[in-house]
């Protein structure tokens, strides 16, 4: 009896585990690859996982009667800061540094903890990565303050309108032509010199970067489905900001 | 200058990435890094007529490099370097010349650039794999099978 209840406790810290680096915006390989590890460091030698973007399952053979539990995930940011602290846990795990208990403690912390940098640095690092992006790509240093403006502010609308509306479509669409409204202003009052480059630069941060090269990555791994369904994610995200600064485009 | 300017822009925007994707601030600097590396690569090659999804893909091969090496150095996921590293060379631009065409009905522009777009994407994510099979080849190979 003892034994079963072990297992049902490490089943819980896998998949605290899994579902903290999936929502944190970890690759599908790497979720199920920490999971069974740190299942065979307390044991459990046979498991298998079937993880999804929107979903983990995960049973354990052994000693016993099957387990199998399921975690629903039902939001995902990027916060890399988290996959990297579960990373650490499952390298403690696997070399004997810390007992279930710890791990269990330690998983717990992590997943309540808020560890993202202060909403005011975020939207300022949204705008000077605006700033630099327009320049990459071969716009004049007259049109960098114009981008930092336009690409701050895109920042700001995206992460407030998904606070009010959760559908996070809509607040793509919003920002990206409010982005557009904004540097067709400045363009139109003489602040800003080129119209195209002000607007690639500013929509940057919206970008789905990481969506869209985890999506590859995963169907090439073999997990067909996550990759599926990263790549709609990404294209959804995509057409919201096309669409966003197509509707401005379309009044000129 | 054109390439001094790019390195300094592409390393500030590749870090600020860094801190909108919540990377630890000890890496912050190191996504600079990778992110600077694989741009200039990029921007040399497609200033001298490689063709941009050569240049994307030894860039993102380059910038998948970089990253395996800090992420063995410093024990953490490798994901945090190369995301904010390859970054710069999502087809944003390509994206929205296409959405500008099929807004202006100029479908078949439109449809040319998207697949191009489509192509760079996929240049980027084959880059590190390409880069990864490599390591895993090496690893493999020369210290015999790796757990």
């Amino acid at each position: 009896m003892e034994n079963q209840d072990q297992t049902i406790e490490v089943m819980r810290a896998c998949l605290l585990a899994g579902k903290i680096m999936l929502q944190s915006g970890a690759e599908t390989y790497r979720v199920e690859d920490t999971m069974s590890r740190m299942a065979s460091s307390f044991g459990l030698s046979q498991t298998h996982s079937y993880v999804t973007p929107t979903g983990i399952i995960f049973s354990t053979e052994g000693e016993g009667p099957e387990r199998t539990k399921l975690v629903r995930i039902s939001d995902r940011t990027t916060d890399l800061r988290k996959v990297a602290m579960v990373n650490s846990v499952s390298r403690k795990i696997s070399s004997g540094k810390i007992g279930l208990e710890e791990a269990l403690k330690q998983l717990k912390d992590i997943e309540e903890a808020n560890l993202t940098y202060s909403f005011f640095i975020q939207i300022v690092a949204a705008a000077i990565a605006s700033g630099c992006f327009t320049i990459m790509f071969r716009g004049s240093w007259l049109d960098f303050l114009p981008s930092m403006a336009a690409g701050g502010m895109g920042y700001f609308l995206v992460v407030y309108f998904h606070r009010i509306v959760p559908v996070k479509f809509f607040a793509e669409f919003l920002s990206s032509f409010f982005i557009g409204m904004v540097s067709f202003f400045f363009v139109k009052v003489g602040l800003g010199q080129e119209l195209d480059k002000i607007i690639i630069g500013s929509v940057m941060p919206l970008v789905p970067g990481l969506l869209i090269t985890n999506a590859v990555r995963d169907l090439m791994a073999g997990h067909l489905v996550s990759g599926l369904s990263k790549g709609a994610e990404a294209l959804l995200t995509a057409f919201a900001i096309g669409s966003g600064i197509a509707a401005i485009l379309s009044f000129l | 200058m054109v390439y001094i300017e790019q390195l300094i822009t592409s390393f500030i925007a590749s870090a600020a990435f860094g801190i909108i994707f919540n990377a630890p601030k000890e890496s912050l600097v190191k996504c600079g890094i990778s992110g600077m590396v694989g741009w200039i690569v990029y921007f040399a090659l497609d200033a001298n007529g490689f063709g941009t999804i050569f240049a994307t893909l030894m860039a993102s091969f380059l910038i998948a490099v970089v990253s395996q090496f800090f992420a063995k150095a410093y024990r953490t996921p490798i994901i945090i370097f190369s995301v904010a590293g390859i970054i710069p060379l999502v087809p944003g631009g390509l994206a929205y010349d296409a959405m500008r065409n099929f807004v202006e009905n100029d479908y078949s522009v439109a449809l040319s650039l998207a697949a191009k777009a489509s192509m760079i994407s996929g240049a980027i994510a084959v880059g590190l794999v390409f880069s990864e099979v490599i390591n895993q080849v090496i690893r493999r190979s020369s210290l015999g099978p790796v757990k």
